[in-house]
């Protein structure tokens, strides 16, 4: 099995006094692609924000590319490789499409070039100009979102929850732009609620339930799981 | 009244503005980034202009070494304040920050009252900026000529720099979502002492502009900072342009009514203040 780009062990997290994750423990493999599933509430964005530091309090073991991250501060984690797509997307308002295409600084050799990002989102090479990133559509935003941090030379990706509120052609879109960037190598992670999305194009999955993760399957076991999914996701 | 003295009030409106505007740039930056209101801020400058007092009278050191010195100084003393206390604020109710940097100003201002008493020390205007221009319809003193395009440049070149550039960029990024900044590998920490620096440095090179003008006194920023706030105040909080434009156009109309009615001068700036309030809470430049 390929090297692990992500292991987590035993996470707890806290926003000021709530004790938000309880010992989550999950680990990401070099090219894969892997979801974490669960209702609302459940702790998959915590654990996102968490790996990241942007959470008030965190204690346990998160390990990226090897290295022990989880005493770090936010601004050094980035470097080891990660790249981050938030839930709501953070598009700045105050910065132009280009200059949020370019915020996020290079971390490491090897990021897309800016032609190969406008060959895969043919709306932003449109949109560059325009004077207010916040201006654009919701599925533009969410583009934009996505294709700033593959400059980077990150090769871990965290997104989180891309498809919310998006029309289903553009989630469409953002699946075959999922498959591409995993035939480029990226080792994906993807909160979804949007099971159907995210089904086809995971290796495997993890099921977060009360900030720890539940149940763990592979993409292969999927049809056995139908049941026990629907139980946990309510769907 | 003359035009003569008509063109003297608004060499002086001119003048005033450019105090405002580079006070009020530096509350803007430090506002937007750091969400704290730094009330030190007339202290700072009148720390600007102490600082160039001892650099000639203690180390020789003339008006030109001042203008290169006294905003590192200073601006190395605000990132000192910053790391040590202001960055334990940042997570709690604007008002802790208020008080903070309140405390500070007065401190700061007492500690020089003591040393110097109230009455202001002079400071002589560098040789190569004395005499004055004769425009015909006016006698235009050079150093004041100075200051208003000094201060002019200096401001136009912050905007530029926060508002053109990839540093700018991250500055304005941070001011909207600093976390996640700091998600893509950014040192905002190291950001924030550096804005607060700047911030607070632009202060003290103010001090250094108006040494020669006002004399150097320790309640010279205390004075000027109540109507610096009414600035930003109607500029919009946070907001670059609103700061330069409100700055060199209030002091402009507090220049006019001085000459159509004096008895006004003193209030123009706060009715306006008031007016804007009510019909544009966010201010003329500020977003929502």
């Amino acid at each position: 099995m390929a090297e692990e780009v992500l292991r987590v062990a035993d996470l707890h997290a806290w926003y000021g006094e709530s004790h938000v994750l309880h010992g989550v423990d999950f680990s990401v493999h070099r090219g894969e692609v892997v979801t974490l599933l669960g209702r609302n509430g459940a702790g998959r964005t915590s654990t996102l924000k968490a790996i990241l530091g942007l959470v008030g309090r965190r204690t346990g073991s998160i390990r990226v590319n090897g290295v022990e991250t989880v005493a770090w501060p936010t601004y050094r984690i980035a470097h080891l490789g990660i790249g981050y797509c938030p839930e709501e997307r953070g598009i700045f308002s105050s910065l132009s499409v280009e200059e949020n295409l370019v915020l996020p600084p290079e971390i490491a050799a090897g990021g897309m070039s800016l032609d190969e990002i406008f060959e895969m989102f043919p709306n932003l090479r449109e949109r560059r100009a325009t004077a207010q990133g916040t201006k654009l559509s919701g599925g533009e935003q969410q583009m934009l979102a996505m294709a700033r941090i593959l400059r980077t030379g990150a090769n871990l990706l965290l997104l989180d929850e891309i498809t919310e509120g998006l029309a289903p052609v553009i989630v469409q879109a953002l699946g075959r732009i999922i498959v591409k960037l995993k035939e480029r190598g990226f080792t994906i992670v993807l909160v979804e609620q949007n099971f159907r999305f995210a089904a086809p194009l995971a290796d495997r999955h993890y099921v977060m339930e009360h900030g720890r993760i539940a149940e763990s399957f592979s993409a292969p076991q999927l049809a056995s799981k139908t049941e026990m999914l629907h139980e946990y996701l309510g769907v | 009244m003359s035009t003569q003295a008509l063109f003297g009030q608004l060499l002086i409106g001119l003048i005033n503005g450019s105090f405002y505007a580079l006070l009020s740039l530096g509350l803007a930056v430090i506002f937007g980034l750091l969400n704290i209101i730094n009330f030190t801020h007339g202290a700072q400058y009148m720390l600007g202009a102490f600082v160039a007092y001892f650099l000639l009278n203690k180390a020789g050191l003339g008006y030109w070494w001042a203008l290169a010195v006294v905003p590192v100084l200073v601006g190395v003393s605000g990132m000192v304040v910053e790391r040590l206390m202001l960055r334990h604020l940042y997570r709690l109710d604007h008002l802790y920050g208020l008080l903070l940097t309140f405390g500070l100003a007065l401190i700061l201002e007492g500690i020089f009252r003591n040393e110097f008493g109230s009455a202001g020390l002079p400071y002589s205007m560098p040789e190569s900026l004395t005499g004055v221009y004769n425009l015909g319809f006016m006698y235009l003193p050079i150093y004041r000529a100075w200051v208003i395009v000094a201060s002019l440049a200096i401001c136009l070149g912050t905007w530029f720099l926060i508002e053109r550039t990839k540093l700018g960029a991250y500055l304005r990024a941070a001011t909207e979502n600093g976390a996640l900044v700091q998600a893509f590998g950014v040192n905002v920490p190291r950001m924030i002492t550096l804005t607060y620096g700047f911030g607070v440095g632009l202060a003290g090179l103010a001090g250094v502009f108006a040494a020669p003008i006002y004399q150097v006194s320790p309640q010279m920023g205390s004075s000027l900072i109540i109507v610096v706030f009414a600035v930003v105040v109607i500029g919009g909080m946070g907001s670059i342009m609103g700061s330069i434009v409100t700055g060199f156009g209030l002091g402009v109309i507090e220049g006019l009514t001085k000459y159509f009615y004096p008895e006004a001068s003193s209030t123009v700036i706060f009715v306006i203040m008031a007016i804007v309030l009510m019909i544009r809470p966010q201010g003329l430049f500020g977003q929502r």
